[in-house]
C-alpha cells in the first residue's frame, strides 16, 4: 500500500486537478498527457479498456486549455475521464463488451457524454465490462477480463470493472459507469474507489444502451467524494428524451461536503450481517460504523429489513425479463453483428444471436424469456413484481425512522479471475448486498473502508484487498449519502491509497 | 431438473436464438439451477400486495404530438450490415 505523497500527476484527484488548471501551474494537456502515459505503462496488466482515444483525448486537452485561459473553465474542464462502454459517445466505437456491438459507432451522444462534453471533458477510453453489464466480474467481457489493480489474479467487479480498475490504477482522474444490480458500487469496493448509483431517475438514461430499464442507472466512479459530487453536478438533473427521469430540481451536491454527524440517524440491517459475509469485510464495516458514531451519528442496530433474502431471486426474474425485452433489438438488421450464413431471414436471425452474444447474456435471455412466457407469469415475473412491493415498503419504513442505512457494499473482497465462472449462481451471490437497492430504486454509495488480507500468492506483490462501505439513503437524498460518505472519508485514510503496480 | 432439454430449446426458440447441443446441456442444468432457486419466492406472502409498476413513483408523462427533426437516414444507415437504396436489405420474409 502505496501513501502519497509523492505525487504523480496522474494520482491527482478532479479537485486537486482543477485547483491546479485554475491558477495555470498544471496544463490538461500536461495532465491529458501523464494520464496517457500512465495508459502505456500498466494498460497491459490491468486491461482497463476497451478503446484508448488518445488522439481526441488530445485533442479535447488543448480545447480545454483554450476554454481554461479564456477564463471559461467549470469544475470537470480538461479532467481525463474514462466513459464505461455501455455508453454512447457519437461516433467513437461503444461496444458493450459483445461481439454484437463490436463494430457499431453510436450515431448520437448519451445524455451524460453530451453534459460532460458542454463542461469540458477529455476523454481518454472507452472502459471494459461484462457483456451487456451482464456480471460481477467483468470476466463476461467477449474481448478479456480486466484485472484487479490490487492483485492481478483477482477481478476488479463488474461490471463496470473497467471504470474501477481504470480510476484504482489511475488510468482516468475519474469514470462513469452504470450500475443495475451493483455494478457501479461492486467493483468500486473491490478496486478501492468511491462509486456512486443515485436514486433511479436521478440522471437520464439517454444513450444509456438499456439493460433492464426499471434498475438501470449512470454514476460517477472517483478517488474521493468531493470528485463524486462535482461529477453528480454535472450529469445529475431531467432530460426529456428519457421519461423516467426525474423532473426535479438539482442541489449543489457540494453543499452536502460537511464533515461531521451531528444529529444524523444511522441505521445497520440485521439481515445484511448474516453469513457467507467474510469475517475481514464485517470487522471493516463495524469499525466503520463505530467511526460514524465518533463523528455524531445516532447509530441503531436493530433496523430490520425482513424480505433483504428475497431480493436476489427477485432480481434475477425482473432483470433479465426486462433484458430480454431489451436484446430482441439485435436482430442483424439494423446494426450489430449479422450472420448471414442460414437460408432463411429467421435462422439468420437465430444464428445472429447464438454467435453475437455470450453466455451469461444467452443465460438471462432464457431465464426472462422463461418467466415472461405461458404458464410462468404469475409464478415468477408476477410474484417477484408483488415481493419487490413489499422490499420498497421496508426501506420506506427504515427510512421513516433513519436518515441512511449502511452495510458491506460486497460480501468477499475481491475473488480470483475464474474462480466463480462455471458457477453462475455463486457469481449472482456477490451482489447480495447490493441488489435490493435497484429493487427500491434508491441511491447508494460506495466508499472505502478497510482492507483485508489477500491470503496466498498475489502477482502484483498487493498485500491487501479494499472493503467498501455502503451508504443508502432515501429516494433523491443524495445529499445525506455524500454528507455521510464525505465525514467518513475525511476522518479516515483509506481512500489516500493506491495500488503498487 | 426444473427445467428440460424440450424447454431450453422452446424458450430459446421463443427469443428467436440457435443453440448448439453443448449449450443446450448446459444450460439445462445452469438454469433448472437458477430456477430451483427462484423457488424461495414461494414462501413469502404476497396476498394483497400490488406488483410495482414504477420504481420511484412518477405521474404519467405526456408530450405534445409535433414533428420535429430526427436523425439523418444516412447516419442510422451507417450500421446497418446492409441497406440500399435508404432501406435495411433483409433475407425475403415471405416465400
Amino acid at each position: 500500500m502505496l501513501r502519497r505523497p509523492p505525487l504523480e500527476l496522474y494520482e491527482l484527484t478532479i479537485h486537486e486537478a482543477a485547483d491546479r488548471l485554475a491558477r495555470r501551474e498544471l496544463s490538461s494537456r500536461e495532465l491529458t498527457q501523464a494520464v496517457l502515459d500512465r495508459i502505456h505503462q500498466v494498460e497491459d496488466k490491468v486491461r482497463a479498456y476497451v478503446t484508448v482515444t488518445e488522439e481526441l483525448a488530445l485533442k479535447q486537452a488543448d480545447e480545454a486549455d483554450k476554454r481554461i485561459a479564456a477564463g471559461d473553465a467549470a469544475p470537470l474542464t480538461g479532467i481525463p475521464a474514462a466513459i464505461k462502454d455501455v455508453i454512447c459517445t457519437k461516433g467513437v466505437p461503444t461496444t458493450c463488451g459483445s461481439r454484437m456491438l463490436e463494430n457499431f459507432l453510436p450515431p448520437y451522444q448519451a445524455h451524460v457524454t453530451e453534459r460532460l462534453l458542454d463542461a469540458g471533458l477529455v476523454m481518454v477510453g472507452k472502459a471494459n465490462m461484462d457483456e451487456f453489464a451482464m456480471g460481477s466480474s467483468t470476466e463476461n467481457s467477449a474481448f478479456y477480463p480486466t484485472h484487479n489493480p490490487w492483485d492481478l489474479d483477482r477481478v476488479p467487479g463488474g461490471s463496470s470493472g473497467g471504470s474501477a480498475a481504470a480510476v484504482g490504477a489511475s488510468e482516468c482522474i475519474y469514470a462513469l459507469g452504470s450500475d443495475t444490480g451493483g455494478s457501479i458500487r461492486q467493483p468500486a469496493a473491490l478496486c478501492g474507489v468511491v462509486g456512486f448509483k443515485p436514486t433511479y431517475g436521478r440522471i437520464s438514461r439517454f444513450g444509456l444502451v438499456a439493460f433492464a430499464s426499471s434498475l438501470d442507472q449512470i454514476g460517477p466512479l472517483t478517488k474521493d467524494v468531493t470528485d463524486c459530487a462535482l461529477v453528480m453536478n454535472v450529469i445529475a438533473g431531467h432530460d426529456t428524451r428519457d421519461s423516467t427521469s426525474a423532473p426535479l430540481d438539482v442541489p449543489d451536491y457540494t453543499q452536502s461536503l460537511i464533515p461531521d454527524l451531528k444529529g444524523m440517524r444511522i441505521g445497520v440491517p440485521q439481515e445484511y450481517f448474516v453469513e457467507g459475509i467474510d469475517a475481514d469485510v464485517r470487522a471493516s464495516v463495524e469499525a466503520a460504523v463505530n467511526k460514524l458514531q465518533e463523528l455524531g451519528a445516532e447509530v441503531d442496530r436493530e433496523v430490520s429489513l425482513p424480505s433483504t433474502g428475497y431480493a436476489l431471486a427477485c432480481y434475477y426474474i425482473i432483470a433479465p425479463s426486462e433484458a430480454m425485452a431489451n436484446l430482441a433489438r439485435y436482430d442483424g438488421v439494423k446494426y450489430g453483428y449479422s450472420d448471414r450464413r442460414g437460408d432463411t431471414m429467421w435462422q439468420n436471425m437465430e444464428l445472429t444471436r447464438q454467435y453475437g452474444f455470450g453466455d451469461e447474456v444467452k443465460r438471462r435471455i432464457m431465464l426472462g424469456t422463461y418467466a415472461l412466457s405461458a404458464g410462468y407469469y404469475d409464478a415468477y415475473y408476477l410474484k417477484a413484481q408483488k415481493v419487490r412491493t413489499l422490499i420498497r415498503r421496508e426501506f420506506d419504513a427504515a427510512f421513516q425512522k433513519c436518515d441512511a442505512l449502511v452495510t458491506a457494499v460486497s460480501p468477499t473482497p475481491a475473488f480470483k479471475l475464474g474462480e466463480k465462472t462455471a458457477d453462475p449462481l455463486q457469481m449472482y451471490l456477490s451482489d447480495v448486498c447490493t441488489i435490493p437497492v435497484n429493487i427500491a430504486g434508491i441511491p447508494a454509495i460506495s466508499v472505502p473502508c478497510g482492507f483485508a488480507p489477500a491470503g496466498g500468492g498475489s502477482a502484483s506483490g498487493g498485500d491487501a484487498l479494499p472493503v467498501g462501505l455502503h451508504i443508502m439513503a432515501k429516494p433523491f437524498d443524495e445529499p445525506t449519502i455524500l454528507r455521510v460518505a464525505y465525514a467518513y472519508e475525511q476522518a479516515t485514510e483509506w481512500h489516500k491509497a493506491r495500488p503498487k503496480l | 431438473m426444473a427445467i428440460t432439454r424440450e424447454e431450453v430449446q422452446h424458450v430459446a426458440m421463443l427469443f428467436r436464438m440457435s443453440l448448439s447441443d453443448e449449450e443446450i446441456a448446459k444450460f439445462q442444468q445452469q438454469l433448472s439451477q437458477i430456477i430451483d432457486y427462484f423457488q424461495v419466492l414461494q414462501q413469502i406472502d404476497t396476498e394483497g400486495v400490488p406488483p410495482t409498476s414504477h420504481p420511484v413513483s412518477l405521474e404519467n408523462v405526456m408530450r405534445s404530438d409535433e414533428p420535429r427533426p430526427s436523425y439523418p437516414p444516412e447516419d442510422i444507415l451507417a450500421n446497418a450490415p446492409q441497406s440500399e437504396r435508404g432501406f435495411f436489405r433483409v433475407r425475403a420474409v415471405l416465400e
